[in-house]
């Protein structure tokens, strides 16, 4: 109850249960925390198992070489005191806390990553290509939302909405495949921006596809997405914070049947 | 597709090789008029194309914003930019020397004008359509969606002059086209904007004086008759 977790001390986090992509905060991860402790502010990342949207802050900071504490939430369940202070708005992960500062919206944290840490760039420099990257990563957040994943996750292929629905969703895929350009990531050779935007499609896509049977992308149609999928999912940094594909699997058939029974109980 | 006119291929090649900023526009277009406002802020010259929206769109609009055909574009030496806060961090990057600076130096403080603009873009137009093109159960939900929206933006804004602080700013301008439509959301809803959010009223008024803001704001009245007409289009009574 709220009640209860007024009285913690604010940092308390609510620790649930372990799950295998925690990060392993390495020994030489500490030391390096307890030589610049004085001089850097934490960094903590609030998230939930298998949040499309937290693997991007996590990715982030992989790529930065930036060091991080993951607090899991326990959703959609419990909200947490500390997540209901950090994001009053919009009260969802992630939410990335910097010392006593907290960034909410997922490619904002993203964004602030990129200007608040040194490292490799996760935008480009030149304004024109910052324009596109953010343009693109926009689109992937329009197009690829919410509605996206429910409606994957429900088809079966056989109504016509289910196939209207194929029909958009490949329209927009093409247009990512036509970004790639004949490069590894939409960065260029590394990891940028609209990469990590995507990185929805390079893991939860094919758990999705796997439960509904739907086969959305496909190596005959999209085979530049389909390599970008392996160099993401098999980068080093990425594959550390993204979700094994059997828990997530796993994970949404449960929610799934959960809303089957919902909508059945409606009827 | 049907092969462009001549007079169409001479637009797209004069838009294209065309030096400095021009911004594909739409009269009462709320996003547009964010673009507009900014230039101006700047004193940076470009040049209005207004577009057919509602008929048939032109070569150059299609030939620009592809994925989804929609005002503003930005033209700068021909190259297109989409998507009206895209265009902001556009312009704020490409003319560093191009004062006031519509962000703050500091990332988290970017990372809060960001948020709140993202929030406006979220929760205002999309509400407000709902407002005036829905009935009954729709039209409540909508309007008390705006109240929680209008009411967050005012306790976000406070005290302060301006969302981007003491200065007019990145969520000032996200914002401000948006208020000319309060008035036939007000008229929809059936609230007043000056009772529920007295702060935010007051904020209006002072952007309003800007000259930036009062050249580009399209009267509320205007944009009244505008919902109007399209309501006759949508078949909406």
């Amino acid at each position: 109850s709220r009640e209860d977790t007024a009285t913690k001390h604010p940092l308390t986090h609510i620790n649930s249960t372990t799950h295998s992509y925690q990060p392993a905060v390495t020994g030489f991860e500490f030391k390096v925390q307890n030589l610049e402790a004085k001089m850097s502010e934490t960094v903590k990342v609030m998230s939930t198992f298998g949040s499309i949207y937290g693997h991007r802050p996590e990715v982030a900071l992989r790529l930065k070489g930036i060091p991080y504490e993951l607090l899991l939430e326990d959703l959609p369940n419990n909200k947490s005191e500390l997540l209901l202070t950090h994001n009053p708005v919009h009260k969802l992960v992630p939410v990335l806390l910097h010392g006593d500062k907290s960034i909410c919206e997922s490619l904002i944290i993203v964004e602030y990553i990129d200007e608040a840490f040194e490292g490799p760039r996760l935008l480009p420099a030149d304004p024109y290509e910052r324009a596109t990257a953010r343009f693109w990563a926009q689109f992937i957040d329009q197009k690829f939302a919410r509605p996206f994943w429910m409606s994957i996750c429900m088809a079966d292929g056989d109504k016509e909405e289910e196939e209207n629905f194929l029909k958009e969703a490949k329209k927009n895929l093409l247009l990512l495949e036509g970004q790639l350009k004949g490069n590894r990531f939409f960065g260029g050779n590394s990891i940028g921006l609209v990469d990590i935007a995507a990185s929805g499609l390079a893991r939860w896509l094919g758990a999705f596809e796997e439960i509904s049977g739907v086969n959305l992308l496909t190596d005959e149609q999209f085979p530049a997405l389909c390599r970008w999928a392996k160099e993401y999912a098999g980068d080093e940094r990425a594959k550390e914070c993204l979700p094994n594909m059997d828990e997530l699997v796993a994970k949404i058939t449960a929610v799934k049947k959960k809303f089957l029974a919902m909508a059945e109980v409606q009827k | 597709s049907v092969p462009a006119s001549p007079k169409q291929r001479k637009d797209r090649i004069m838009a294209g090789e065309k030096k400095g900023l021009v911004l594909l526009d739409f009269w009462v277009s709320p996003f547009a008029q964010r673009c507009r406002i900014a230039l101006a802020e700047k004193g940076l010259a470009c040049e209005s194309l207004e577009q057919e929206l509602l008929g048939d769109k032109s070569d150059l609009l299609l030939g620009s914003n592809p994925v989804h055909k929609k005002v503003p574009v930005l033209l700068h030496d021909g190259r297109a930019v989409c998507e009206s806060l895209v265009i902001l961090e556009y312009i704020e990057d490409a003319f560093p020397g191009a004062a006031p600076r519509l962000l703050p130096a500091d990332p988290h403080a970017r990372a809060q004008a960001r948020f709140w603009a993202d929030y406006v873009d979220k929760r205002v137009y999309s509400c407000g359509t709902r407002l005036w093109k829905l009935k009954g159960e729709g039209r409540a939900a909508a309007r008390a969606e705006m109240l929680e929206t209008l009411r967050t933006l005012d306790a976000e804004l406070g005290d302060r002059a301006f969302f981007g602080g003491e200065a007019f700013g990145f969520v000032d301008v996200a914002l401000i086209p948006l208020t000319s439509w309060f008035y036939s959301y007000e008229k929809h809803g059936g609230f007043s904007v000056e009772e529920e959010c007295p702060g935010l009223a007051e904020w209006a008024r002072r952007c309003g004086e800007r000259e930036s803001v009062a050249k580009v704001l399209t009267p509320p009245e205007e944009v009244h008759d505008f919902i109007c007409l399209l309501k006759k289009h949508y078949g909406v009574e």
